[in-house]
């Protein structure tokens, strides 16, 4: 090989090595941590419901059938976009979707859904976000598809979209409820 | 899509360093401190040399010691609470890879996932070694036959 050339072989090599990381960057959120806790039984639970704190919601009510869990936050901005998409398409889903409040005023909280709506079946709060560490939650919104025998099956980071609900929620959907009618 | 609670603190970050650029601050050191009571300055030691090794989930570039982010203030609290509980450092490290997996740890484990993270750099500075090693010895080939030319071939291709 023409030695004058390994100069530009190297430039070459560089370049394609920082053109590959930002083209990998450009379809991977760093911030998006993946779960450990995907598969595995969702973590013991009871937390307050937000509209009457004197009453409590775990893992042990929801258990024999399987639901979304959605965490939100009326201090959370992207959870004003994903709001429509549940408004809209929460019933589509078919399962019960349970409202995680994160970190949350729960005066700020119902004044939020309120005035935006409310798209879930049942809304518990987490003020200190000790149960939400359990889920290894990192923020809001994040959504959690929880089977009938209380197991992790998917979590998505960042505001549900339809196209999410189409190729990732109601397939795993429509086969968890495959599963149960065996 | 991002924004997430990352805008607010990394806003937070901006503030405190600003407020450290004043001079403000300057007599203490720049912990993100909530007020914790450790029993004795060795406690303490512990508690921020273990912080400083665990990343924080939200603004990822920041340790969970230096983290302004309320997850963070959490984190910290919890990794308190199981100092006091007794739980050793590595205890605490899985409790937390346990839920938000290796990307807590700043120093990731060895697996098969891993392998390229920590022997890339050596494979790349043995790839770069060897190459040197190949032109150094084709130019002392050279050089003897360069000393004996009436003139020197200066501007030939291996010259650069």
């Amino acid at each position: 090989m023409n030695a004058r050339l390994l100069p530009l072989a190297g430039f070459a090599l560089v370049f394609a090595l920082l053109g590959f990381g930002i083209y990998w960057s450009q379809s991977h959120d760093p911030r998006e941590v993946p779960s450990p806790l995907i598969g595995k039984p969702a973590p013991q639970f009871s937390l307050p419901l937000l509209d009457d704190p004197a009453k409590k919601v775990g893992s042990a009510e929801l258990a024999g059938q399987p639901y979304l869990l959605n965490v939100f936050a009326s201090w959370c901005f992207a959870c004003r976009d994903e709001h429509p998409i549940l408004m809209s398409d929460g019933k589509r889903l078919g399962i019960k979707l349970v409202g995680f409040n994160y970190k949350d005023e729960p005066d700020d909280a119902k004044r939020w859904l309120a005035q935006y709506g409310n798209p879930y079946d049942v809304i518990i709060a987490d003020y200190p976000g000790n149960i939400a560490i359990d889920f290894g939650v990192t923020g809001a919104p994040e959504t959690f598809l929880v089977d009938a025998e209380g197991v992790i099956r998917y979590k998505y980071i960042s505001p549900i979209t339809p196209e999410i609900i189409a190729t990732e929620l109601l397939p795993r959907i429509s086969l968890l409820k495959q599963q149960a009618a065996k | 899509m991002t924004w997430r609670l990352f805008h607010s603190c990394e806003r937070l970050a901006l503030l405190a360093r600003f407020a450290l650029f004043c001079g403000i601050l300057v007599s203490t050191p720049a912990y993100a401190v909530d007020p914790l009571p450790f029993k004795n300055h060795s406690e303490e030691l512990r508690f921020q040399a273990l912080t400083k090794q665990l990343r924080c989930l939200v603004c990822q570039n920041e340790s969970l010691a230096d983290s302004n982010a309320p997850l963070a203030a959490d984190l910290r609290r919890d990794v308190f609470q199981q100092m006091q509980a007794g739980k050793s450092d590595d205890e605490i490290k899985a409790w937390l890879t346990a839920r938000y997996s290796d990307f807590v740890l700043y120093d990731p484990p060895l697996h098969a996932g891993t392998w390229l993270l920590w022997f890339g750099p050596a494979l790349v500075l043995l790839a770069g070694g060897a190459a040197i090693i190949v032109v150094v010895r084709r130019r002392s080939r050279l050089a003897p036959l360069q000393a004996n030319a009436t003139k020197p071939v200066g501007d030939t291709e291996e010259d650069w």
